[in-house]
């Protein structure tokens, strides 16, 4: 199972952790990931405008490289897989769009969305199978109580990212179940960590963050496990609940599969 | 703002953001789902109302297009597709994309980081707050 992979800014600085869990992971998976061999920073957020087009740039040469590879393109951070997914739905919907950005980059092929993008719980989920997942945890997590949190941007908007349901989602829920945990399920599970607010007021965001933590600690969870860097340090630096711990999934998935 | 400006500055917005305000049934979920509701002096559900009265410079003057945390709930929860987000969105780039009225400054941000903040903290700060 070969994929191009896109590991973004933040997951070669601050979040080394989220990728390196993945890497190993994938190796005990028989899942190959093949960091694209040029790549730039997604920018993080998504450009919700028509009329931007220079901000779409740097997705759109990431998804017409691992089209030209051949491949299809996995993303781990939760804002890059939210970028790159929604550019690729622009490409692909948006002739205006479309147009003025191969008007730009002229590539030898034009590219009009041919790519598909899957997140690596997507990898999981339905390439390489939770069941068959399962089978591999060499180091289950008995007994640990884990609330998922998806927060914003793995899952909206639902009809362009299209990973799981919107507010009833499972899909981390069965990862954990696969890694022998115990799912808990929480109200605020898939509502935001504050996200970039944090840089000019971290009265918001420590708001936020700690109305996600108080509610999967309600709930009984002692740990909580994202996918997002940004989410992450909201969470753990915001969030002042010391009773929940906050991890990347991808390090949960490592050490259940005996590579931590 | 004359009538005529203000016309265009409705017409950029609506353009921009490729919203069709006329949709709107004022419900107000996507205010009721907001997560940054308290931070706001005018709501999701004002911006497309305030749009669709052509009040514009009331938007563009506003705080609360920084408070806006762009997590699409807006947009997930509309009944309508509405995509409030879009407009908060487009009357921000109204007001970054003239010359000196970036909101987020290089030379403010050495004081704003920690050890442990990501990238991608800093990043999207940018796209959001400077042009």
């Amino acid at each position: 199972m070969k994929f191009s992979y896109y590991p973004g800014c933040t997951l070669k600085t601050k979040a080394k952790d989220l990728d390196a869990y993945a890497r190993a992971a994938a190796v005990a998976l028989g899942v190959d990931l093949c960091e694209l061999p040029e790549w730039q920073c997604c920018g993080a957020v998504y450009p919700m405008a028509k009329d931007e087009i220079a901000t779409k740039l740097s997705a759109v040469r990431a998804l017409m490289n691992a089209r030209d590879l051949g491949t299809d393109l996995v993303t781990l951070c939760s804002a890059c897989h939210n970028v790159i997914k929604q550019v690729n739905n622009d490409m692909k919907t948006d002739e205006d769009i479309a147009l003025r950005v191969n008007n730009y980059i002229k590539p030898d092929v034009p590219y009009t969305g041919e790519t598909s993008v899957l997140h690596f719980l997507e990898v999981l989920r339905d390439r390489v199978g939770f069941d068959e997942l399962k089978k591999k945890v060499v180091n289950p997590l008995t007994g640990r109580k884990i609330g998922a949190y998806y927060g914003c941007l793995l899952l909206r908007p639902s009809n362009v990212m299209a990973m799981d349901d919107p507010e009833n989602p499972t899909i981390l829920e069965d990862f954990i179940r696969a890694i022998g945990a115990e799912p808990v399920i929480y109200g605020m599970r898939n509502e935001c960590c504050g996200g970039y607010v944090t840089l000019e007021n971290k009265g918001e965001a420590q708001r936020r963050s700690n109305v996600v933590l108080e509610s999967a600690k309600a709930k009984g969870a002692d740990t909580v496990v994202t996918a997002c860097p940004l989410c992450l340090y909201n969470l753990k630096k915001n969030g002042g609940c010391d009773d929940v711990s906050v991890v990347y999934f991808t390090e949960l998935l490592a050490e259940a599969l005996g590579v931590k | 703002m004359s009538h005529n400006k203000n016309a265009a500055a409705v017409e950029q917005i609506l353009r921009s953001s490729g919203v069709d305000v006329r949709k709107c049934m004022r419900c107000g979920k996507c205010t009721a789902t907001c997560p940054a509701f308290d931070e706001m002096e005018y709501h999701p559900h004002q911006f497309v109302y305030m749009v669709e009265k052509g009040q514009i410079d009331k938007l563009a003057a506003s705080p609360s297009i920084w408070h806006c945390l762009s997590c699409f709930a807006c947009m997930e929860r509309c009944p309508r597709q509405v995509e409030p987000a879009k407009l908060i969105e487009a009357v921000r780039l109204s007001v970054i994309r003239e010359k000196g009225q970036n909101h987020l400054k290089p030379e403010d941000v050495p004081a704003m980081l920690d050890e442990d903040l990501p990238q991608q903290a800093i990043t999207s700060a940018f796209r959001k707050y400077s042009k």
